[in-house]
């Protein structure tokens, strides 16, 4: 190749997946958008009509089920954090050599198929399954007792589904920390519960940032869980939007609900990363 | 320097008397690793009920309570081609949209490590928010984009989609290994006269070959188990997620199970042979100055 065209290089070699995630992520955004203010119906077609009334219309008939997936996700987060983190200080500071093994259990989920774990979950929580069914039969608890159907359930599903997500991030964070500053800390007579909230989990910040974020953005759009365990009263907004996309074929209202809820998750992303002071996101 | 003009040095390896733990410190150390014990159990729980019940013997159409012990289930899966049809739909899709993401993500990722360009920061942020995005406003955008266009909706729709979500995570995981590499490798083999594509071929790709493998392996597995973006570009297409989320709400065959198990062993023998290769490497190419 001349040496002139040189500097075309990097873009040969950027250019079919940077078009293919043009063609296929930014365009059909924008489709999206555009669907999201026109009007008609499948049978006569659809017109752009510049219809920002179906932006209220939707908060306005779903904000039970918007509030709800927003609420769930962030007791989720808090959960996958306060299980993952005790989990992925453990591992890093006390796994030894069995780091690797230990990392390796917790992707151990990964190996199955999301649906048949959170069906596996059904089994388990089920009305008269072996754990509560059992749990009855020895009269530990009541009939009228139930997992499945509720909150709990759902998100109890999401936390498990998530946990690892969680994890990993958080371990990475936790790994590159120098025990040496830990032991400066201690050194200079703060205790160990000071060194930890000074100087480890400050340092581990970061992974709790991007663990945050890969739960919390999953489990807000998620409706497996809420599908497969939950009812009627946990339905959430992902729930809604594949309804009325795929069943009621709704797709301006769809696509509505769809932009809305891109909105509130950079919202509490660019929120959350405020709080913790993460700026970097693509690190 | 002699230890004896250092007479603390020679101290040095008993500076304080070691103290015995009391009762409460040692049970106290003990916390973090019993409560990472039963997490890792937690995790792992769904999984063995999996494994258990693809060896149930049930009633009905309902494998939900232990009825016995049968192996059946692994013989007559074979002759369920409602299940191995989505089944093989699904390899179908995941090998195809592996291979495809897995040459244009590489490719970014080279673009972005080696070469110096303008809009580098559009790129990067065109790799992160896909990643950013929840699967559910993906699936949805490409169905406005398919049904505006008019495009049947089939595997190849499903392809696409795939590749799309895919190509992100090449990039990151292609990145990470090409960063940590050595160009005086690269530039040696040139001062030894090989060309740039030869070079490429007997120094770089071997290199890097260990990264892009391993995005290969995540693009596979994201692939075959997605769900949420696929049901809504699969048209009337069935793959086995899809079809085992259909068949959910009368009761999940145990066959089921038995693929899931199947799949679990398969990814399990994966990871050891890749753990056992490594190893191998290591212990056959020590390393340098040991």
């Amino acid at each position: 190749m001349p040496r002139h065209w040189r500097w075309l290089v990097p873009y040969l070699f950027l250019i079919p997946g940077g078009l293919w995630l043009l063609a296929f992520f930014v365009v059909p955004m924008l489709v999206m958008a555009s669907v999201s203010l026109q009007t008609g119906s499948l049978g006569t077609g659809y017109a752009l009509t510049w219809n920002f009334g179906v932006y209220p219309e939707m908060i306005g008939a779903w904000a039970p089920q918007f509030e709800r997936s927003l609420w769930y996700s962030i007791v989720v987060t808090a959960l996958t954090l306060a299980v993952g983190y005790p989990m992925a200080y453990t591992i890093a500071f006390r796994g030894g050599r069995y780091k690797s093994i230990l990392l390796l259990l917790v992707i151990l989920p990964f190996f199955t198929a999301y649906i048949i774990r959170t069906l596996s979950w059904k089994l388990i929580l089920a009305d008269n399954g072996f754990v509560l069914g059992n749990l009855k039969d020895i009269g530990f608890l009541d009939d009228g007792f139930r997992i499945i159907a509720t909150p709990v359930a759902v998100i109890s599903g999401l936390t498990y589904n998530f946990l690892p997500f969680m994890v990993l991030p958080l371990y990475v964070a936790l790994e590159k920390i120098d025990p040496k500053l830990v032991e400066a800390a201690t050194d200079l007579y703060a205790s160990r519960v000071q060194a930890f909230l000074r100087v480890t989990l400050p340092l581990s910040m970061p992974g709790v940032f991007a663990g945050s974020l890969l739960t919390f953005i999953p489990a807000v759009g998620d409706f497996i869980n809420a599908e497969i365990l939950g009812s009627r009263d946990t339905t959430m907004i992902g729930q809604i939007i594949q309804r009325l996309f795929l069943n009621n074929n709704a797709y301006p209202e769809a696509a509505a609900l769809g932009f809305m809820l891109m909105a509130a998750v950079l919202a509490l992303v660019f929120v959350y990363a405020r709080f913790v002071g993460a700026d970097e996101l693509t690190r | 320097m002699t230890a004896t003009a250092f007479p603390a040095a020679t101290e040095r390896p008993e500076p304080v008397p070691i103290r015995r733990p009391t009762v409460g410190a040692r049970i106290s150390r003990l916390v973090l690793p019993v409560f990472t014990g039963v997490a890792v159990l937690y995790l792992f729980l769904p999984i063995a009920v999996m494994i258990a019940f693809s060896f149930n013997d049930p009633a009905g159409r309902q494998n939900i309570t232990w009825q016995g012990f049968t192996l059946r289930n692994y013989v007559d899966l074979w002759g369920r081609p409602d299940i191995t049809g989505p089944m093989v739909n699904s390899l179908i899709v995941a090998v195809m949209a592996t291979l495809i993401s897995t040459i244009l993500g590489t490719l970014i990722g080279m673009a972005l490590t080696r070469y110096e360009f303008k809009g580098r920061t559009g790129l990067n942020l065109l790799i992160f928010i896909p990643m950013a995005t929840p699967e559910i406003i993906m699936g949805a955008s490409l169905l406005s984009l398919f049904v505006s266009i008019g495009i049947q909706r089939d595997l190849m729709t499903i392809v696409i989609a795939h590749v799309m979500f895919n190509i992100s995570y090449v990039v990151v995981t292609v990145r990470a290994r090409i960063a940590g590499f050595n160009r005086a490798l690269e530039e040696a083999a040139m001062d030894l006269g090989a060309n740039e594509w030869t070079t490429f071929r007997k120094v770089t790709f071997p290199l890097i070959f260990p990264g892009i493998l391993a995005a290969a392996l995540l693009a596979f597995a994201l692939s075959i188990d997605d769900y949420v973006i696929t049901s809504f570009v699969a048209g009337r297409s069935i793959t086995f997620p899809l079809w085992v989320f259909g068949v959910s709400r009368l009761g999940v065959p145990p066959e089921v199970n038995v693929l899931g198990t199947l799949i679990f062993v398969v990814a399990l023998v994966f990871i050891a042979v890749q753990i056992w290769s490594q190893r191998r490497a290591i212990v056959a190419r020590p390393e340098p100055g040991a």
